[in-house]
């Protein structure tokens, strides 16, 4: 197993993978399978792994943990970027094609609709983490600071299911099963944080916790 | 489940379906208001549009509906009326004589097509069952069968769903009593056996697949009215660029024509969705900020 998890083919795997969304939607753009609306369907499609990738991003910690599996450490950034990768696409989806450039019209919604709000929000926040994502930035920030600013991505996740739980009409059950998943994620976080408080070995071993710079590299 | 994960296209129209499938219809003239705007093609019609009974994806409909069973039918009116009864799906058909109109239809989400529906205008039941001088507004109801439409109960609107107009509205020639479109029957996602079809008004007025009508003292409550409280969408639901939803907005919108891709611009939307000079009058004196 763990020569599985360090090997640099596993990455490449990896790697290839996330990128399997984006074939297909390609891939369903050439065959003309895009529905009646394709600029809905692509941001949805976007928007969909955007959140997906920011909860597998935030499982990697837990799982690591709880599967003594600490090479997972090695994914976690190829994934996170991945996250802000489809964001991306989904932003460029809603500037070009929906709102087709027209800067006016998207700084009206920006500061009316609320759901376009909080999603701006979490995809801003998403660019310092992306810029600070290299081994030369956490070194320049000191792991600590690194850490603190990386924890960003926690209100990116919740500002991505709020986000969703707003632009739905009256269906809530999606959004509120990735508001579940984040909850736990993060309710894991808080478990450990406050069980590491009280034993002194456990906040030790919190305190260990990534990033491992050549490890991620 | 996503619409983009699952494959389309085993029923590009319903003419694959099993249940009931749309049949030809004959003797059916032309209305001469129709608009010339390109229309949208049917499989996109039969393929992307809403009805919450058969789930809330787009493309729900078309492959939940496949076997929703429409025949026998009967559309019940009653309340403020000097004569209610029942109609049968074959009486009907032969109210009046059938025409195709050519209509825009704007979807509330900023999507619009144009369709060639078949029926003739609602007034003509109107006049059969005499309303009495106390029915202001009309209430119209969906079928719903839970065994049939059990994704209807995760929908998050209260079902059976419930629209209305106020009786002028209803009574205007352009309110359309629809038992087809595209030469055919109407398929069972777009509401067969039959439909109403308000075209200045966003699409969710245009109620599908029909079983009863109430004619009423008092405004009725609708179903998205009930849903959000007022505050999303109101009874009346005009088309009207000047008046956002709450998440976006209805200055434009997009059009689903034929060759419509990626690139396509959108269109201006039209106050009453073109259709003023039949109806702005109306709502003469009413402030349409607030009743939206
Ligand atoms: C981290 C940030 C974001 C996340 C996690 C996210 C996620 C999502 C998700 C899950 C959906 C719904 C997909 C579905 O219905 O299947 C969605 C829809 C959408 N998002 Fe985002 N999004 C983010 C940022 C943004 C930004 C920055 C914008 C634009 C400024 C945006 C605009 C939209 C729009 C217009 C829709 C479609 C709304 C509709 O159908 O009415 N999102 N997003």
């Amino acid at each position: 197993m763990n020569s599985i998890l360090t090997s640099k083919w596993t990455k490449a795997i990896v790697f290839v993978a996330c990128l399997v969304p984006l074939a297909l939607l390609v891939w369903r753009g050439l065959h003309d399978d895009l529905s009646a609306d394709p600029v809905a369907f692509i941001t949805h499609a976007t928007g969909d792994w955007t959140l997906r990738f920011l909860v597998i991003t935030l499982a990697i910690t837990p799982l690591r943990k709880i599967l003594h599996m600490p090479q997972l450490i090695r994914f976690r950034r190829m994934l996170g970027l991945f996250a802000f990768f489809y964001v991306c696409l989904h932003f460029t989806t809603w500037i070009w094609l929906d709102k087709q450039f027209v800067w006016s019209e998207m700084w009206k919604d920006v500061e009316k609709r609320r759901f376009i709000t909080v999603g701006f929000t979490g995809f801003l926040l998403l660019i310092p983490l992306a810029v600070t994502s290299t081994a030369g930035w956490i070194r320049r920030l000191g792991g600590k600071r690194w850490r603190m600013l990386h924890r960003l991505i926690y209100v990116t996740a919740v500002l991505g299911v709020i986000h969703y739980y707003w632009l739905v009409k009256s269906d809530v059950r999606k959004p509120l099963f990735y508001g579940l998943l984040v909850a736990i994620l993060l309710a894991w976080r808080i478990g450990t944080w406050l069980i590491g408080r009280r034993g002194h070995s456990g906040a030790a071993a919190v305190r260990r916790e990534a990033p491992v710079t050549t490890e991620t590299s | 489940m996503e619409a983009y994960k699952k494959l389309p296209g085993l029923l590009t129209s319903a003419h694959a379906a099993s249940g009931s499938v749309p049949v030809k219809l004959n003797g059916v003239t032309k209305w001469p208001g129709s608009t010339t705007e390109p229309e949208t093609p049917i499989e996109k019609v039969t393929t992307y549009n809403n009805y919450y009974e058969f789930g809330t994806d787009k493309d729900d409909p078309s492959k939940n509906a496949r076997n929703f069973v429409t025949s026998p039918w009967t559309v019940s009116v009653e309340g403020e009326v000097a004569k209610p009864r029942k109609f049968s799906m074959d009486e009907i058909m032969k109210l009046a004589p059938l025409e195709e109109r050519i209509y825009r239809h704007r979807c509330v989400e900023a999507w619009s097509i144009v369709v060639p529906w078949i029926g003739y205008s609602f007034s003509t039941i109107v006049k059969l069952v005499e309303p009495t001088p106390k029915a202001k507004y009309v209430a119209f109801e969906t079928y719903y069968d839970p065994r049939q439409m059990p994704l209807g109960g995760e929908a998050g609107i209260q079902l059976p769903y419930v629209e209305g107009l106020r009786l002028d509205e209803a009574m205007n020639p352009l309110a359309l009593l629809c038992v087809g479109m595209y030469d055919e029957t109407l398929p069972n996602q777009d509401g067969a056996p039959v439909r109403m079809v308000i075209p200045w008004k966003y699409g969710f007025k245009s109620i599908k697949s029909l079983v009863k009508i109430r004619f009423m003292k008092d405004q009725p409550q609708t179903t998205w009215e009930m849903y959000a409280g007022g505050s999303e969408y109101g009874f009346y639901a005009n088309v009207n660029p000047n008046v956002d939803h709450p998440r976006w907005s209805q200055a434009s919108e997009r059009r689903l024509g034929p060759g419509s891709g990626l690139f396509t611009p959108k269109i201006k939307t039209q106050m009453f969705n073109g259709y003023g000079d039949q109806v702005a009058s109306l709502y003469a004196g009413m402030d349409l900020r607030k009743n939206f």
